[in-house]
């Protein structure tokens, strides 16, 4: 169906819309921008935070854009007194809910309360804080909700929702109703972190966001060694001003060298290693016929999900362990050897997307020989991005080195890592050349890639069709799993990211995130893939000699690449 | 059948029935809305959660006429057609009060009763058809409307409590523009009076044997949205919901008066929308200040009036402003 235009005018202009859409939609289209906090497009509408006010001639009272749909003739105004009154008076209400700390929050250069502010000639203080002493919430090792900073827009109540999760819910007290995480014993935080990247507010962050970041730094005596994970590369350029999806693996494997650290590596490398084993996994498993379908395991808080909500599918989940976890693995034992150092005397710091990451090294059953962890901390995106402000590195400006070798070179496969669909193409390259023993003409699986929340193809490989599902989203896992239920055998092999659109909208990127940022992101992994010779994990030389030498004892492949997982109780109550 | 139908919405829009929520919407056409959507299925809902301080016209109904109004509710059901089926939303101690009664009258209809959980605001339409529907009672965007998407999805009519008993006294022929009216506060004979809708507020006082003999003002058309009144501007109508509360000028602390009213909004209202949620808050902090900021209580009661989601925010100012411009300055 053709979409259908029709006319209307904002301020005196002719304008050209889609029907169906509504008067924010259509304004910011045509770069008129109208105020907004508690819209998101990942949401449903629901029009509480009253900024989007316009005029519609022949309707009384003040309008919100991002509920009125267009409709032909319509006559809209975004700027009179009237609207500027209303809206600057419903910010001064809004800023007296929210206890300011702006020095430390994840909106620190792109709060769009303060930029209203300044625009609005809002006092902020003109209304005493309402919310002083409501309570902190820590979910975890992961997330930390500061409620007396929450505009109880809701907006982190329904992602939750949306997630299929509902662990935050709107505790109905008089005289204010709060948000709250839930007293339901059957309901747990899986610290996805879409709530962080939801809240206009910044009453969500990650747990040390600010404040431990730079414990690292601090180990002198220490080997400090940090990897990057596949999704930051196309990210962390927008909290530097640099244009979306902008790809910056070498300024940033520069710019941690700048930082003091002792060597970088590349988590893509541990990818590679991933898409091996989790590729023999899931030849056995079709052969065998056993767990099928084999789920993907690098998502901790889609692990977290099956081990807490659906524990009968635990033995589905592939035991391989995620990129990040075995590249730490290995470089407390390949690397320590051949460098003669001491496993004690390393510290592994891994640069995520994601804030479950910081729940995932502190699994017990990752603890390798002596109790030594393959990863000590985890900083987001976010804070890697704080760090470099405050030593006053700058990606924009710096140059580009590359990162270490060997751990430092991956191959296209473990960069498309980082987007919904990746860990999916990876596997399927790799177990098509195995299988057939054949080369790949075409490299690319598009079937997986891209936004759609569940994606679902069948692959020919050789004689097998393999059936395959790509899930974002923890909502679409649900209905996924739902229907696993109903039908088990619809499927083989299925990837779930917990965040939309993968690792790239991840709870530790910064902000703001949508659909076109994280296409841009995606895109930006997509390129680094289509440019690199060597775009197989198989293939990447680095990967064939760690199978010919460490690799091939294998207990070491054991101990470093695999897991296993357990029935989970809930972690937080209150 | 059909004839029938036609029959009782083009009597309810001849008769010139107004909703008596405090709206004031006419049935007739909202009866054909409802009758005229498509959809598989069809509810009707009566709205029973009479909350506001001052007005218990709807307990007066269930009390003396509830057989009358669930003819209504028939009446609606059947002009609606199909598979249709209704609620009856009371607030909760009607509901205790009502329920054997309502139920011995209702029989073996398609008439269900619920019991109204949360606030003052749960008596707002599209809230009754949240709560009903087991989510959050509190309003939602429209369009679309009710009666094209109402409960569940489906066309929905809503009606209050003594609109669908007006409706069947037309279908029996027995309307003479009447309506309800409460009366409360400083008055001899407190009550539910029935008397034209097109009496004055001073009609209405001097024919109920309630005009006071004192110097007084009066709150009409609900005892908390309702406008404030002079003694000399009572040559009008009763607006919103008919309540007619007296007080006694001399008597009464009109500071203390306002702050019962932004109290009962802030623990009443939904606490969705910001101006709503935090307007209300504050007003209640300004007044509790030994001299009121005119100018941050006008800046409030502004955004409220033009920005709130729904008609509760936006008409929880009316009584405030009448304090503010008829009797701060007048000694109280």
């Amino acid at each position: 169906m053709a979409d259908k235009k029709i006319s209307i005018t904002i301020n005196g202009k002719k304008i050209k819309g889609l029907i169906g859409r509504t008067v924010l939609e259509t304004a910011s289209e045509k770069g008129i921008n109208i105020p907004a906090l508690c819209f998101h497009p990942d949401l449903d509408i629901k029009a509480n935070c009253r900024m989007c006010l316009v005029e519609i001639k022949g309707r009384r009272g003040l309008q919100t854009a991002c509920s009125t749909q267009i409709e032909e003739g319509m006559e809209i105004i975004t700027e009179s007194a009237e609207i500027k009154k209303a809206r600057k008076i419903n910010l001064e209400l809004i800023f007296a809910q929210h206890r300011e700390e702006c020095a430390d929050c994840v909106w620190s250069f792109n709060c769009q309360l303060l930029k209203l502010a300044r625009e609005y000639g809002v006092k902020i203080t003109r209304f005493p804080d309402r919310k002083t002493g409501e309570p902190v919430y820590q979910f975890g090792p992961s997330l930390i909700f500061d409620s007396s900073k929450c505009i109880d827009c809701r907006n982190c109540v329904d992602v939750c929702k949306k997630q299929g999760i509902g662990f935050l819910e709107i505790d109905e007290k008089k005289p204010f109703f709060h948000i709250v995480p839930t007293k339901n014993p059957r309901k747990d935080c899986v610290y996805c972190g879409q709530c962080i990247v939801h809240c206009p507010a910044g009453a969500f962050e990650a747990v040390g966001e600010f404040e431990e970041i730079e414990e690292p730094l601090r180990d002198k005596k220490k080997t400090v060694v940090v990897q990057f994970a596949p999704s930051i590369r196309s990210s962390i350029g927008e909290e530097f001003n640099i244009p979306y999806g902008s790809v910056l693996t070498d300024k940033l494997a520069s710019g941690i060298r700048k930082l003091g650290f002792d060597k970088v590596f590349d988590v893509c490398v541990g990818a590679d290693v991933t898409t091996i084993e989790e590729a023999g996994e899931l030849m056995e498993r079709l052969k065998s016929g056993k767990n099928l379908p084999m789920f993907t395991s690098c998502c901790p808080a889609w692990v977290k999900f099956v081990e807490f909500y659906y524990p009968e599918f635990i033995p589905n989940l592939t035991t391989v362990r995620s990129p990040h976890i075995i590249l730490g693995g290995l470089i407390k034992t390949f690397w320590a050897q051949k460098e003669h150092i001491d496993p004690k005397d390393i510290v592994v710091v891994s640069i995520m997307p994601c804030v479950s990451k910081k729940y995932e090294i502190r699994r017990k059953e990752l603890s390798g020989r002596g109790g030594i962890n393959p990863v000590d901390y985890v900083l987001t995106t976010r804070e890697l991005a704080y760090l470099f402000s405050r030593h006053k590195v700058d990606l924009k400006n710096i140059s580009p080195c590359k990162a270490d070798a060997p751990l430092g070179v991956p191959s296209g496969a473990g960069v498309i890592y980082g987007a919904t669909g990746g860990v999916m193409e990876s596997a399927l390259r790799t177990a098509y050349e195995k299988i057939t023993g054949k080369a790949l003409l075409k490299l690319e699986f598009k079937q997986v890639r891209g936004k759609e929340g569940i994606k679902k193809a069948v692959v020919k490989i050789g004689a097998k069709k393999v059936r395959v599902a790509v899930v974002n989203g923890l909502g679409n896992a649900r209905l996924l799993l739902e229907e696993i239920k109903k039908n088990p055998k619809s499927y083989d092999y299925v990837e779930v990211m917990a965040c939309f659109g993968g690792c790239i909208g991840g709870g530790g990127q910064p902000l703001p995130v949508d659909d076109k940022i994280r296409q841009k992101r995606a895109a930006g992994l997509y390129q680094i893939d289509s440019r690199k010779k060597v775009r197989l994990a198989h293939e990447n030389p680095v990967i064939k000699e760690l199978y010919r030498q460490f690799f091939s004892d294998k207990d070491n492949i054991h101990r470093i690449c695999h897991t296993k997982y357990a029935r989970k109780k809930k972690e937080n109550k209150f | 059948m059909l004839i029938l139908i036609m029959d009782i919405i083009s009597q309810l829009k001849k008769s010139g029935l107004k909703g008596r929520s405090g709206s004031g919407f006419p049935t007739g056409l909202k009866w054909e809305t409802a009758e005229s959507a498509k959809g598989k299925q069809k509810y009707v809902i009566c709205n029973v959660s009479e909350g506001e301080p001052g007005v218990f016209k709807d307990g007066f109904i269930l009390d003396n006429f509830p057989t009358e109004m669930v003819d209504g509710i028939k009446l609606a059901l059947r002009a609606l057609g199909g598979k249709s089926s209704a609620f009856i939303y009371l607030r909760k101690d009607y509901y205790k009060k009502f329920k054997g009664t309502l139920s011995k009258i209702i029989k073996k209809d398609p008439i269900h009763l619920f019991e109204k959980k949360g606030s003052y605001i749960a008596g707002e339409e599209t809230s009754v058809i949240s709560a009903i529907e087991g989510k959050k009672a509190e309003p939602r965007i429209r369009p679309p409307y009710p009666t094209e998407q109402g409960l569940f999805g489906f066309p929905t009519l809503v009606n209050n409590a003594e609109t669908f008993y007006w409706a069947s006294r037309i279908a029996a022929g027995g309307w003479r523009g009447e309506r309800f009216y409460c009366l409360d506060g400083e008055v001899k004979n407190k009550g539910v009076f029935q008397l034209s809708e097109d009496y004055t507020v001073r009609k209405i006082l001097q024919q109920s044997g309630n005009y006071p003999d004192f110097d007084f003002f009066v709150q009409a058309g609900g005892g908390a949205c309702g406008e404030i009144l002079l003694p000399h501007e009572l040559d009008q109508k009763v607006k919103g919901i008919g309540s007619i509360i007296v007080f006694n000028r001399k008597k009464t602390n009109v500071l203390e008066l306002m702050k019962k009213w932004a109290e009962f909004f802030v623990s009443e209202n939904c606490d969705k929308c910001v101006p709503c949620r935090e307007g209300t808050y504050r007003i209640v902090e300004i007044l509790q200040k030994d001299e009121i900021d005119r100018e941050l209580l006008e800046d409030v009661l502004f955004t409220m009036e033009r920005s709130s989601f729904c008609p509760l925010g936006r008409i929880a100012v009316t009584p405030f402003r009448g304090v503010v411009s008829k009797l701060l300055d007048n000694g109280r």
